[in-house]
């Protein structure tokens, strides 16, 4: 039987990719970031996934504005890193897994939630530079990831409380199917950022820090938080955070924090990270 | 804060809704044409040529001759789409945040690194009309 291991928040700003990709992570500016996610690398490294299901969400690179497709799930083995202006990163193809993702999509279909499937796709920094932040630079990425697409650009983005069902859907998909597979999902994207208009570079930290506190413990809560809510505090590309969501829904109501980092600036965005696993596993693990 | 619910409220933000994915159609996939290396070299090499191949309006033809990105959001663009022309003259998000806040590089860099813009006071229009007509009294 495969199961969820754990969850993961994780902002995917690009200037951090480009960081690690031009070797400046010890630079004044950026050691912080990086430091702070050392902790999470050893502990996905201590939970060595199968498989990632990551929500991510592209940035007008693989979809244009020909077709805006509200959830959407990778179905091919491969997945290269798109071009997005200044050249594709420097970074392992990512491997899908087939089976598993057409088992997903029909199960998460079956439960009435009608996924777009791709069949091919590129990936920009969304998807690529939290596998950076988790594994660093490796020649191939550990596990095979599972691309599920969020559409955030145009709005409205689905509510949070559809993203968090979303979550529990693919939950029992996972509990249900049949191999042994450890299984992380990867929320990615946010904290607080604006990166247009004359309000660029909002950022709320105490609203952030509060997301990031009732991820263990209201989780429900945050599902009734209203999208304009997210543009108005956190900054209109803040509205991200609602893939933090799915990434929540995923998990059991009873979660540990693992670990959380939190800092101000990545360029014009504020980046958080959570690690969050499940009680009842810690209980019998430890 | 209630009252204030509505988005369009929301001051110096252009949200990407029905109107502007409708307004900025050609403009966003204007930009988007550049994620490819020939198409920036042709842009660059005579980006008023390169423009006609797409039905943009006179303000966003303008707008992106003049590189103003502010201008280019206000007429439909997305950033992530107006990011990959940002990209092709060199310029990253950050720069083009800057720009579109009309201060420098080096004091937005400065207000990011000590904790970014407050969300205070920038919540809403109303609101900080309200507050002005308190000012003035």
């Amino acid at each position: 039987m495969a199961q969820i291991v754990a969850g993961i928040g994780c902002s995917h700003v690009p200037a951090i990719g480009v960081a690690l990709d031009l070797g400046k992570t010890q630079d004044e500016y950026w050691k912080d970031v990086f430091k702070g996610f050392e902790r999470t690398k050893e502990l996905i490294a201590e939970i060595k996934p199968d498989l990632i299901i990551e929500i991510y969400n592209d940035h007008g690179t693989a979809f244009s504005l020909k077709s805006i497709p509200t959830f959407s799930l990778g179905v091919a083995a491969e997945f290269k890193p798109a071009d997005e202006g200044w050249g594709p990163r420097p970074v392992p193809v990512v491997k899908g897994d087939p089976d598993f993702a057409w088992y997903l999509a029909e199960s998460l279909i079956l439960n009435e939630f009608d996924m777009t499937i791709m069949n091919e796709i590129e990936v920009d920094h969304g998807l690529t530079v939290p596998l950076s932040l988790l594994f660093g630079q490796p020649k191939e990425w550990p596990c095979p990831v599972i691309p599920i697409c969020v559409n955030v650009v145009t709005y409205p983005s689905p509510t949070g409380k559809r993203c968090f069902a979303l979550g529990r859907a693919i939950r029992k998909a996972v509990q249900e199917y049949k191999k042994d597979l450890r299984v992380v999902v990867l929320g990615t994207g946010g904290m607080s950022h604006q990166i247009h208009g004359e309000r660029c570079g909002l950022i709320n930290r105490s609203w952030d820090e509060s997301f990031l506190d009732r991820l263990s413990s209201d989780p429900q809560g945050l599902t009734e938080i209203p999208l304009v809510e997210y543009v108005r505090e956190t900054g209109a590309e803040g509205i991200e955070m609602v893939m933090w969501l799915i990434m929540r829904g995923a998990l059991d109501e009873d979660v540990e924090e693992a670990y959380r980092f939190y800092h101000v600036p990545a360029s014009n965005t504020a980046v958080g990270n959570i690690v969050l696993t499940n009680r009842s596993q810690t209980k019998v693990t430890t | 804060m209630k009252k204030y619910e509505h988005y369009t409220d929301i001051p110096g933000t252009y949200l990407f809704d029905k109107n502007a994915c409708a307004r900025g159609y050609h403009l966003n996939m204007f930009c988007m044409s550049l994620m490819k290396e020939e198409n920036r070299r042709r842009f660059l090499a005579n980006d008023a040529a390169y423009l006609e191949e797409y039905p943009l309006t006179d303000s966003q033809r303008h707008a992106v001759l003049d590189r103003n990105w502010l201008r280019m959001i206000q007429e439909g663009g997305n950033i992530y789409y107006v990011s990959k022309l940002g990209a092709t003259c060199g310029l990253s998000f950050e720069e083009m945040a800057a720009a579109m806040t009309g201060m420098t590089k080096e004091n937005y860099r400065k207000m990011m690194l000590s904790g970014g813009r407050s969300v205070e006071g920038n919540r809403s229009k109303i609101e900080q009309l309200e507050l002005a007509g308190k000012g003035s009294h």
